[in-house]
């Protein structure tokens, strides 16, 4: 028992250091699946507050750009506004029933796109609505995924980030593959894998999300067709895509809110159950 | 360590952090390379204090990192993994006069200075990128990331010593 004692009494910086060094590893870990960050994110009152001031110094110098982008989606909007009297009423009548997607905007207060994998945090939290795997989009295209609330405050898992697979297609073709980040510290580009042999398509079309996921609703730009690879084993397409949102200056954001969301993800979990 | 001491470190321990986050952590150099300077709150804790206490404040420098920057346990790793060997490294940079005579590490022959600095610095860089990437297929963007951030970090930090280090009775 003594020798016991002993030992630890000699070697007591060795154990601190493992067990320090251990709990490090634990958090990393921790922080890498998506849903189970627990203790060590800026979602919290003080850090997420911290934040928010400091991304408020910042915000005149990008009052010009927002400007900018705010009166572009105006225009894109006013367009959509004007143009719906023109398609055919049937349609609008069916669909103004009750809306599936609600839209709420945010503002970024801290944004990483440097490391492997990225993650965002917003000023809106639980209070105002904000839940767990909830879209986030910019006037341009997609940004990411809610992955953790707190009260005021969110974080969200960005494309630019190797853990994201988002279901994506082209808009001229219908074909769809799965959106993906492989080529870490190249912000301005994600890939398209999984685009079967045969289909037909050309640089610069535009590549929009699929619909096929619960998360986004269809056709939300997300950007253009910069180069491709056929990869012979797989018999598909590896696209690499040049994206609409510049995910290097993030402010204004849209959170987007599926009504049926839970009535989805319900009725395939009790399907998946019945077939086991 | 004296009253005026601690607060001495105390005072560190927060410029450090708060210059990391506001400044540092937002130069993007070659659009992914940020400097990481709070570890010369590491580099230079007192020689002749308790190594336990020293790693200890490690794992709370770099969890503050952690904690605001969303990365898990990614700094707080490398910082305690630092804390840990610098007494070897002291050790071989300085030979074992250190511990006797209580020299001053900003008076020490430049290449001391340097095999310290760049080890720790490098030592540092590696876990903290090892772990954030946290798999082998991104292997060669962790050494590369390392190599260029290591040398960024080491340049800033030596400079932000020299300018320190000149300021008399301090």
């Amino acid at each position: 028992m003594q020798q016991v004692i002993l030992f630890f009494i000699r070697n007591k910086s060795l154990l601190l250091f493992f067990l320090l060094f251990a709990i490090s590893v634990y958090l990393t870990i921790q922080a890498h699946s998506f849903h189970s960050t627990k203790y060590v994110n800026s979602t919290s009152h003080l850090v997420g507050g911290m934040q928010k001031n400091i991304s408020s110094v910042g915000d005149y110098f990008h009052l010009k750009k927002d400007n900018e982008l705010l009166q572009e989606e105006n225009a894109y909007l006013r367009e959509l506004l004007h143009n719906e009297n023109r398609i055919d009423q049937d349609k609008i009548d069916s669909i103004s029933n009750d809306f599936a997607f609600q839209f709420t905007p945010a503002k970024v207060i801290s944004n990483s796109y440097t490391k492997s994998h990225n993650i965002l945090t917003i000023n809106k939290g639980a209070k105002d609505g904000v839940e767990i795997d909830m879209g986030v989009i910019t006037p341009n295209g997609i940004v990411g995924i809610v992955n953790k609330t707190s009260e005021n405050y969110a974080t969200v898992q960005s494309i630019l980030n190797t853990r994201s697979q988002i279901n994506a297609k082209l808009k001229e073709t219908d074909h769809f593959g799965l959106l993906v980040w492989e080529k870490i510290r190249d912000p301005l580009h994600v890939h398209l894998i999984d685009i079967p042999r045969h289909t037909e398509f050309s640089i610069g079309d535009t590549i929009v999300t699929g619909g096929k996921s619960t998360i986004f609703p269809e056709g939300i730009h997300i950007g253009i067709i910069d180069d491709y690879v056929l990869d012979e084993i797989n018999n598909a397409f590896t696209i690499r895509v040049k994206l609409f949102a510049d995910m290097t200056s993030l402010n204004s954001v849209y959170l987007i809110h599926n009504f049926d969301y839970q009535e989805i993800i319900n009725l395939q979990e009790a399907s998946n159950n019945g077939i086991e | 360590m004296g009253l005026n001491n601690v607060l001495i470190q105390v005072f560190r321990f927060i410029i450090l952090l708060a210059v990391q986050i506001l400044v540092m952590s937002n130069i993007k150099l070659f659009g992914y390379s940020s400097p990481f300077i709070y570890i010369i709150f590491i580099l230079g804790f007192p020689l002749n204090t308790n190594k336990n206490l020293l790693i200890f404040l490690g794992f709370l420098l770099g969890l503050s990192m952690d904690i605001y920057s969303n990365t898990g346990g990614v700094h707080a790793g490398a910082c305690v993994l630092i804390a840990y060997l610098r007494p070897t490294l002291l050790k071989i940079s300085f030979g074992v006069s250190f511990e006797h005579n209580n020299i001053k590490l900003t008076q020490a022959e430049f290449k001391q200075q340097m095999v310290y600095l760049a080890s720790m610095v490098f030592i540092h860089h590696l876990t903290l990128f090892a772990l954030e990437n946290f798999s082998i297929k991104l292997f060669l963007q962790t050494l590369e990331s390392t190599f260029v951030t290591s040398i960024l970090s080491s340049i800033l930090i030596y400079c932000i010593i020299i300018i320190f280090s000149r300021i008399p009775n301090r």
